[in-house]
């Protein structure tokens, strides 16, 4: 029986936790049959715990995410159990998703432009969730989103309240999308690749700014830059065709990898100081097609460690050592990749 | 004007200099100073790699000697001539030596030609002589060059993936053998797993070809792997040109060390070492730089001359650089 099945008897286990995933499918019906965008996966998040999750595109981090939110395009087939603080969100109705949604759970995306409104001053925009969803008075609202404001080093808050959207840098609409995430004293902030559109030196700081408001709540950050993880996660898992490839904690994952996956992509970073390839590791083949999925492995066809075993069935995500999880029937040592 | 004789040797095989572009701005005599007088040369068979952040300029320098945009002043020598100067069916003439790969593949490509269409175009402009057979045959052959097969000829750019959309715009822009290459981004957007196969494609085909090549980057792994020099631009000024060794380990410029130290790096004990951003601010509005050095309002190195004057290029060590204060920070 695969880990994915037995997933879902292990629901109570997280009753300290905040978030705990299990077995979560979600599947979209297309031209060409069944997309299986996450393919059962289990996921726990503590109070307070930074969480990173990398992929490329295609591998489910997303669809992830946006499960959590009840976010998904409409169609989705969503199966599994996702429980915030025990309590069951799959099949919630929107009368609860609604009121968990940016007051309890939070989300900001790569691109801040898709959470503001163009039109309306930020001031309004900053206090609009407070007054939905505390019904705070206005001065309330305003007192509260000056401290946000300020939380996020935003210079000149006052001054901002006025101001449009498009009359701010990239670097600090990013800043006023996480003020307005935070601003209800979420539990959880889920960041969609919330750097990745932003110039290196303006990251450095977004990823400052995050490593700082940990403290106020727990974060998943996704993305598909293995360097931004390394900066600020306690924990990681690795996607791939919406499966759980690797978790670990982040140093033991980085220092012990042990999926042919992850270790391709660390090998394909070009590092910034010593020695320097003369040619790129690189991973051949593309990225599978999630409606197209071989039954085995979805890794097997660019592996360097395939061998029989792996057309048979998915590998079941099992432990290596202690909180180390990995899905690869190959048993020996890694090091091919060249 | 006296015109060098074209492949000499140690003549470079582009030298750009004093390029300015500006673009003119609503409003009364409001001009976006894009690029401001930008010098370098790159040699022949070499990669020049030129890094800024967005607004930087490194695209606007990129289409400028592409003739996409009109430069303000300068020149680009190139093959004997200026290039910014040549116009109608001299410029159309030159084309076939300089071309460009773009960073979004599938935007870059007719999405109603074939790939045996969007490879043999070039050919048909400017190999006319060639037949039929002929033309088929060199496609085919950059077609394997590139890692594509020739079953994919007949298939139109939506049907691949990002990383095969850009084995066919570099299958164009080599078919032609041009000497100088143009790669605008040509990797970022693309996935990890496939940013380096395309990286290696791109450095077997240039020496294979002996293409020169300008890359133009936001990636700074990425320009470490590819290029022999660096150029780093900063609000359209040049901070920092250096052989790729000097740059990565004794960066002079202050501008260039922060941006190397601000990118992640896969190794979180190191990561953790380093807690707050190298830079505060952002870069600040092309329409009202700041003056004497652009960078000074975010250089924590910065002094009272560096807002009274405009740091000259000049050599410290391996590189060449704008910083009034060089030599003092070693």
């Amino acid at each position: 029986m695969s880990a994915a099945l037995a997933a879902p008897e292990q629901t109570e286990q997280g009753a300290a936790g905040l978030l705990a995933i299990r077995g979560l499918r979600v599947a979209y019906r297309t031209e060409s049959g069944f997309l299986r965008a996450v393919d059962g996966v289990n996921l726990d998040l503590a109070p307070g715990e930074f969480l990173g999750v990398a992929g490329e595109s295609g591998s489910g981090k997303t669809q992830l995410l946006l499960s959590v939110m009840g976010l998904n395009a409409p169609g989705a087939r969503i199966e599994g159990s996702i429980r915030y603080r025990g309590q069951e969100l799959v099949g919630a109705g929107e009368r609860v998703l609604g009121s968990l949604r940016g007051a309890r759970i939070a989300m900001i995306f790569q691109d801040p432009m898709t959470a503001l409104n163009p039109y309306l001053p930020i001031g309004i925009q900053l206090t609009e969730g407070l007054r939905h969803h505390q019904g705070a008075s206005r001065s309330a609202a305003r007192r509260r989103a000056l401290e946000l404001l300020d939380a996020v080093h935003i210079p000149e808050p006052e001054r901002r309240f006025a101001q449009h959207p498009h009359e701010l840098s990239g670097g600090m609409r990013q800043r006023i999308v996480i003020a307005m995430a935070l601003i209800c004293e979420p539990d959880i902030l889920l960041a969609d690749e919330p750097t990745t559109a932003l110039d290196v030196t303006v990251q450095a700081q977004i990823l400052a700014l995050l490593r700082e408001l940990r403290t106020r709540a727990a974060i998943v950050l996704v993305t598909h830059d293995l360097g931004v993880i390394a900066e600020v996660a306690d924990r990681m898992l690795v996607m791939y065709a919406g499966r759980v490839v690797e978790e670990a904690g982040v140093e033991r994952l980085f220092e012990h990898t042990r999926h042919p996956y992850t270790e391709a992509l660390r090998r394909s970073i070009v590092p910034l100081e010593g020695p320097l390839p003369e040619r790129l590791p690189s991973i051949g083949g593309n990225p599978p097609n999630p409606a197209a999925l071989p039954p085995g492995c979805a890794f097997a066809p660019r592996c360097a460690y395939v061998f029989d075993r792996c057309a048979s069935a998915p590998p079941p995500l099992a432990p290596v050592a202690p909180g180390h999880l990995r899905a690869c029937y190959y048993d020996g040592p890694l090091g091919r990749i060249r | 004007m006296s015109v060098p004789p074209d492949g000499m040797a140690g003549t470079p095989a582009l030298a750009v200099s004093d390029l300015a572009v500006r673009f003119a701005v609503s409003g009364p005599k409001r001009w976006l100073q894009a690029v401001d007088g930008v010098s370098f040369t790159v040699e022949r068979g070499q990669t020049l790699g030129v890094v800024g952040e967005s607004g930087s300029g490194k695209s606007t320098i990129a289409r400028a000697l592409l003739r996409l945009v009109p430069a303000t002043a300068g020149t680009a020598r190139f093959r004997g001539v200026d290039l910014l100067a040549l116009e109608g069916p001299t410029l159309r003439a030159m084309r076939e030596h300089f071309q460009i790969i773009f960073q979004d593949p599938l935007a870059s490509l007719d999405p109603r030609m074939s790939v045996a269409e969007i490879i043999e175009e070039p050919l048909r402009e400017f190999r006319p002589a060639l037949d039929r057979a002929a033309r088929r045959g060199k496609v085919l052959a950059m077609l394997d060059r590139v890692g594509l097969a020739s079953a994919h000829l007949n298939r139109f750019p939506h049907e691949f993936s990002g990383g095969q959309a850009q084995r066919i715009g570099i299958a164009r822009a080599l078919m032609l053998q041009p000497e100088l290459l143009v790669c605008d981004e040509p990797i970022s957007a693309l996935d990890v797993s496939i940013k380096s196969q395309i990286a290696n494609l791109l450095k077997d085909l240039q020496l294979e070809f002996g293409i020169t090549v300008l890359f133009i980057a936001h990636d700074l792994a990425a320009v470490r792997f590819s290029c022999d020099r660096i150029l780093v631009l900063y609000l359209g000024r040049v901070m920092e040109i250096a052989p790729r060794t000097a740059l990565f380990e004794t960066p002079r410029h202050p501008y260039t060390r922060a941006l190397l130290q601000s990118v992640p790096v896969a190794d979180p004990a190191l990561a953790r070492s380093r807690r707050t951003a190298p830079l505060g601010g952002e870069i600040p509005s092309p329409l009202a730089p700041p003056s004497g050095c652009v960078f000074r309002t975010r250089c924590p190195f910065a002094g009272p001359i560096c807002g009274e004057q405009v740091p000259r290029l000049r050599p410290v060590g391996a590189s060449l650089v704008a910083c009034h204060r060089a030599e003092e920070l070693g």
